[in-house]
């Protein structure tokens, strides 16, 4: 069926509800609202949540954002979490004590600190072993959580509290990790990394298929921060258009290892129109630090090009 | 569930701090954090849809007629996304009290 956002919307209920403690305007929630509607309504969802904004504050005891069963698991516990509860889950409808007409599906999320750095090596572990589940890494590009610290998710020269832009350090001094690429590592059935864009068009699609692909899934989302970031909170879908225009973050997804870009921007936007109205660059346009922005534009570039060809080699 | 505060004695609390209520989140207002507050223009509004999705506190109701209704008021923390996104400014931001 085609894609129809009002439809969705009117038709299918919220599971991830009003009421939760995120900051205004905060990206997280209209991700994970969108993520969770891809599910068939008939079906169950168990959700498991390593420790990051969304988990404590849409599971803020006695109070749950969540209709679905949601687990409050430990920062780096998130795939682990979730694939234990799907084992036993298979384990229990083997034994006939679950009824057999019933679908449950297994979804973790995780910020980029729980799933970039902290929740790694549970995250993998539970590619690896091929459990039928979902990871959605929510990424905002730093622990905001907590106050803004850095993490391998936070884009090079980002001024954050622990990578501070001075007269010592031009913000953070490393570039970003590509997890997404990580996980294409692993040779999972379905890896595609998204955003919140347009219609949701994308973002539902994609949630759609790595939720009803058999086996291990992963999404990597932008969830952008307008309090890690320093933009004004209006600006949430300016800031992730931005981020698409201008191939910082591209869209494509990766079946069985064949690599699909599903944008291309008919013209790419230089990358200083992302980074402008945000106040963890404004360094890189003082005068004199125009090398930072070349060096930023370098990295963008380098990495979509590596896509494009990734995508002409794998569908040869 | 939600008669549970900080001063509830701990053997009143739940085995392991489980929740029953699902998406009892809906018992706690959000809609008091606001400075600003969206005003819909119904007049303007061309009913797009692209406000729909984009509310990170579902706080803009859409009717099974696929139209969508006036703000819930008990939820919105006024960030301003709705308003823009709106192409037709069929949303103002307005400060919150003054008329």
């Amino acid at each position: 069926m085609a894609y129809d956002m009002k439809e969705i919307v009117a038709n299918k209920p919220s599971r991830f509800t009003e009421g939760h403690r995120m900051c205004a305007g905060c990206g997280a929630p209209v991700v994970a609202r969108m993520i969770m509607r891809a599910l068939k309504p008939e079906d169950h969802a168990v959700v498991a949540n390593a420790t990051g904004c969304m988990e404590v504050s849409s599971f803020m005891y006695p109070y749950t954002a969540w209709t679905d069963s949601f687990i409050h698991t430990a920062f780096e516990c998130a795939g682990a979490t979730c694939a234990g509860a799907e084992a036993a889950y298979k384990s229990l409808k083997k034994q006939g004590k679950l009824p057999e007409d019933k679908t449950t599906k297994f979804i973790a999320f995780g910020g980029d600190g729980g799933t970039y750095d902290i929740g790694l090596q549970s995250l993998s572990g539970a590619m690896e072993r091929g459990h039928d589940m979902v990871y959605v890494c929510y990424d905002n590009g730093a622990y905001m959580n907590t106050g803004i610290q850095r993490s391998s998710a936070t884009p090079k020269f980002a001024d954050t509290t622990t990578s501070p832009a001075g007269k010592v350090i031009p913000g953070k001094m490393q570039a970003r990790k590509d997890l997404t690429e990580i996980m294409v590592g692993h040779h999972i059935p379905y890896v595609a990394q998204t955003l919140a864009y347009m219609n949701f068009k994308d973002l539902y699609e994609k949630a759609e298929k790595a939720i009803y692909t058999e086996g291990p899934a992963f999404l990597n989302v932008l969830a952008p921060c307008p309090r890690g970031w320093g933009y004004p909170t209006e600006d949430l879908m300016t800031i992730n258009k931005l981020a698409v225009e201008t191939c910082y973050w591209p869209l494509y997804e990766v079946v069985n290892g064949k690599y699909k870009i599903t944008y291309k921007p008919v013209k790419k936007l230089p990358v200083e129109e992302f980074l402008r109205p945000q106040k963890r660059f404004k360094h890189m346009f003082k005068p004199g630090n125009e090398w930072m922005i070349d060096e930023f534009q370098k990295e963008v570039d380098s990495r979509w090009q590596e896509l494009l060809n990734l995508e002409e080699i794998t569908n040869k | 569930m939600t008669e549970i505060n900080a001063k509830t004695p701990m053997e009143d609390l739940t085995i392991g701090g489980d929740i029953y209520c699902a998406g009892n989140a809906r018992e706690f207002k959000t809609g008091d954090w606001r400075s600003m507050k969206p005003i819909w223009l119904e007049e303007k509004c061309k009913q797009c849809g692209l406000c729909f999705p984009v509310c990170p506190d579902n706080a803009i109701p859409v009717g099974k007629d696929l139209k969508r209704k006036d703000y819930n008021y008990d939820y919105c923390k006024g960030c301003g996304v709705c308003a823009k996104v709106c192409p037709f400014k069929a949303i103002e931001m307005k400060e919150e009290g003054v008329e």
